[in-house]
């Protein structure tokens, strides 16, 4: 075999703390190695353009690229040795950037350490072979989980492209967090005139199938080919009839459930549409307020409903789709202010949260658009805002910046003025983060122009006071305590990672952080995807986004899957498991061990039974090698003389200088 | 150990060996790289596709050919790329510490935990406690004369360990 080693410099964030030449000059001693260099950035045209040329001149059969992480750039030197005409699993790489260079500074121990991951890279590559891809079909539909604005904006993309779209919201309705904003920063466009005709788009789009009140309940399977398990959760109205005329609303008795839509400042029937422009709009029954399912007396809904839908016997359905790519779009939850007792936790009906704000600003809300204090229903003079509740804050465990709450309160505030011109409206925040088109002039206006007093210091406390609440804080700038008296105010929440997204996120076989946001597949380059093929993201799942945010990434993920449904036949990863007949004595422990059903039991011509890889099931994790008592399958580019020669290199290494 | 390549030198480091799964734990170092986290220079990684890939005997071997210690970090428990890789792992890993001893290898030498690839911080942890512990031990006894190990007996042990489904454990996950 003849190998060629090529040390990256990566410009000096390796060459810093490791001798690069030295290292390549050292590789020219192990075994099959007949050229080495080191160059500034290999992953550069020029520095690809080397590793092609002296594949050429020198003949090169196997090429070890020391460098950054694999994770990174293992794709880019596969082509290039494709380029140069060289299978592309001829390739291993040597980590002496991530693994070497960042984590140490001691010159010499990072230049030992580096020289010996190339060793170990060559013995492996001694074992390699040339692997070739299968072809296989494509599913062309996608699944989208979660409508709010980003799915939406990912499912019409894909719906528009001719792909059919199946989309799965946990809500009674399409339309996430932005159906419940009043306005949206910094235009003051109202949030469900623009997302509205979104939302209709979706009910009508003839590519669309819309599951609302359902929760992906599994999914199997691997690219282009994901089975997906849909738990329809019952209604208790059969959907195909309402017609959310809204007559059952009218004449249920049961008055008294919490409005989740309203986020529990106002109480709803226990069957309810959430909302006038609901998507769908069908009503459904809240088992906990239903008399008739709790009781077993009542029935007035299914009296007076014209179309005879109600049906108090549903149950839960399982639905099973077959889809080629998901993409995740569930969104976040507000951080629960519960936690903060020096605010009140929650007990104070006058200190509210800023979504809940929305609703009492909002047209279609509880109090039609006007302000009123949820305890007394008086119009309130003076609204205290109180940024960063839940955010910036690592003694709850939410160090992060949720990033929209510094624009949100600066349009309350200026709302508030336009609701109620007589009112004073204060903002306590720790700094203002307004990077975005027309953001600082935004939060400027709310200052200059609406005279929004706003304080430069968290708030110590909070506590009632005859009829309305003292806010008690620190004015940083003017080096004071400030107290604040207030009819009402307003936390700023931050944002949280969904309810069971780590749920999901195993579901999806993808990662989440330590806050159960997802996590991209690259956080710079690749945003949208995952380290799951086929499975994409969009939107808050993945950290706070503001909507212009959410809607681009909605945009991204599509274009993502019509990358992906371009082609009618994925070309499958061989780095799959197989089998030596010869050496299979039939026990079938690997099959029984496969999490994917992806070994069968064959019969061969003498009548023996062996086992068999199903290479497009197979997903590449090797538990079957390792089961296997005769080494007889093995999992191709990772089998065991590959990795044994890795760590006889290791090992013996001491031994051979 | 003191060689003809010139680059090796007094206060050398052990040899460490590392095998992390690439969706969870190899990510996690990387992240740890990204972020500077500086840990000891003693631990080489060798990536595997999975936790589940790892044969208890990569490990003997790694053992048995004078590393001083071996480290194993996979994903979190039930979040494992291939569904349920990383509890085969921790079947076959537990299995392996009860035999090292019999090997005459202390199981103080090998350790096995989770890390995701968010977790640099706490990849930097593993790596700097699991270095101490190994420096405290001290570089491992060397085998005299021959590989030092009979391959036969280790693949006994090895099959053994990985029996699947007639350990006690195995419905755990079910």
């Amino acid at each position: 075999m003849r190998i060629g080693v090529f040390v990256c410099h990566c410009g000096s964030n390796i060459a810093a703390t490791v001798d690069c030449p030295a290292v390549a000059e050292q590789a020219k001693n192990l075994q099959d190695v007949v050229f080495t260099t080191d160059t500034m950035y290999t992953c550069s045209e020029p520095g690809q353009n080397e590793i092609i040329e002296a594949i050429k001149e020198h003949n090169l059969d196997g090429v070890v690229v020391a460098s950054c992480s694999p994770r990174m750039h293992e794709a880019t030197f596969r082509r290039a040795l494709e380029r140069a005409g060289l299978n592309r699993y001829m390739l291993e790489m040597a980590n002496i950037r991530e693994h070497v260079s960042w984590i140490g500074k001691d010159k010499e121990r990072n230049t030992v350490k580096a020289f010996e991951l190339v060793s170990i890279a060559a013995a492996k590559l001694r074992n390699n072979n040339p692997l070739f891809a299968n072809k296989f079909d494509v599913t062309k539909r996608v699944l989208v989980i979660g409508g709010g604005v980003a799915g939406i904006q990912a499912a019409l993309d894909c719906a528009d492209a001719g792909y059919q779209v199946v989309m799965v919201e946990r809500e009674q309705s399409i339309g996430g967090k932005m159906a419940k904003i009043d306005k949206t920063f910094p235009t003051v466009d109202c949030s469900s005139c623009i997302l509205g005709p979104k939302m209709v788009d979706v009910a009508q789009h003839e590519n669309i199938t819309l599951y609302a009140m359902s929760e992906v309940e599994k999914i199997e399977g691997y690219v282009g080919n994901f089975d997906v398990q849909v738990r329809k959760k019952a209604t208790y109205v059969n959907w195909d009839d309402c017609t959310g005329c809204g007559a059952c609303m009218e004449k249920c008795p049961s008055k008294k459930n919490l409005d989740a839509f309203n986020e529990g400042i106002s109480k709803c029937t226990a069957i309810n549409i959430p909302f006038p422009q609901a998507i769908p709009k069908k009503a459904a029954i809240n088992p906990e307020g239903c008399m008739m399912l709790k009781k077993g007396k009542c029935g007035v809904c299914a009296k007076v409903c014209p179309t005879k839908c109600i049906d108090f016997e549903q149950k839960d359905e399982i639905l099973t789709e077959k889809v080629g790519a998901v993409i995740a779009a569930t969104g976040y939850d507000m951080f629960d202010h519960s936690v903060y007792k020096q605010y009140g936790a929650g007990q104070y009906p006058d200190v509210i949260t800023s979504l809940q704000y929305e609703r009492l600003m909002n047209a279609s809300g509880p109090t039609g658009g006007h302000i009123k204090r949820p305890s007394d229903g008086k119009e309130p003079k003076k609204v205290v805002f109180v940024q960063c509740v839940g955010s910036r804050d690592p003694a709850v465990g939410r160090p992060y910046c949720s990033g929209f709450c510094c624009m949100y309160t600066a349009k309350q505030a200026i709302l508030t003025k336009d609701h109620i011109p007589d009112s004073d409206s204060y903002v306590f925040y720790m700094d203002i983060r307004s990077p975005g088109k027309g953001y600082d002039e935004f939060t400027r206006r709310a200052q200059e122009q609406y005279g929004v007093q706003y304080l430069r210091g968290r708030v110590s406390m909070i506590y009632p006071k005859g009829d309305h609440y003292v806010v008690r804080g620190a004015d940083t700038l003017a080096g004071t305590q400030v107290e604040v008296e207030a009819d009402l105010v307003v936390l700023a929440v931050g944002a949280e990672s969904a309810k069971n997204a780590p749920a999901l996120a195993e579901k999806m076989r993808i990662s989440y952080d330590s806050y159960g946001f997802f996590m991209e597949a690259h956080p710079k380059l690749k945003p949208v995807e995952t380290n799951t093929a086929g499975v994409y993201l969009a939107g808050s799942c993945v950290g706070p986004r503001d909507i212009p945010t959410s809607v681009g990434q909605g945009s991204a993920a599509a274009a993502k899957v019509m990358t992906l449904f371009s082609k009618d036949k994925l070309e499958s990863d061989p780095q799959v498991s197989s089998v030596n007949a010869s050496r299979c004595v039939g026990c079938l422990k690997c099959a029984k061990t496969c999490p994917f059903g992806a070994i069968k039991e064959v019969t061969d011509r003498g009548g023996n039974v062996k086992a068999e890889v199903i290479e497009t099931v197979c997903q590449g994790c090797g538990i079957c090698t390792v089961t296997c008592p005769q080494g007889a399958i093995q999992l191709q580019h990772f089998t065991d003389n590959q990795i044994l020669a890795e760590v006889n290199a290791l090992c013996q290494a001491q031994l051979d200088f | 150990m003191s060689g003809s390549t010139g680059l090796l030198t007094e206060g050398q480091d052990l040899r460490i060996v590392g095998f992390l799964c690439n969706w969870c734990s190899y990510g996690g170092a990387d992240t740890a790289g990204v972020a500077r986290f500086e840990q000891p220079t003693d631990l080489r990684v060798i990536r595997v596709p999975c936790s589940g890939r790892i044969d208890p005997l990569f490990i003997a071997r790694a053992l048995l050919s004078g590393a001083d210690g071996v480290l194993v970090s996979g994903c979190h428990p039930r979040d494992c790329h291939y569904a349920e890789g990383n509890f085969y792992a921790r079947r076959r890993l537990e299995m392996l510490k009860q035999f090292l001893s019999v090997t005459g290898i202390d199981p103080e030498r090998f350790h096995y935990t989770w890390v995701s690839a968010s977790e640099g911080q706490r990849w930097q942890d593993v790596v700097t406690s699991f270095t101490e512990r190994i420096r405290k031990l001290g570089p491992a006894p060397k085998m005299s004369g021959g590989t030092g190990y009979d391959e036969e007996c280790l693949k006994e042990i090895a099959a053994a360990v990985s029996l699947g489904e007639q350990c006690p454990c195995h419905k755990e996950k079910a």
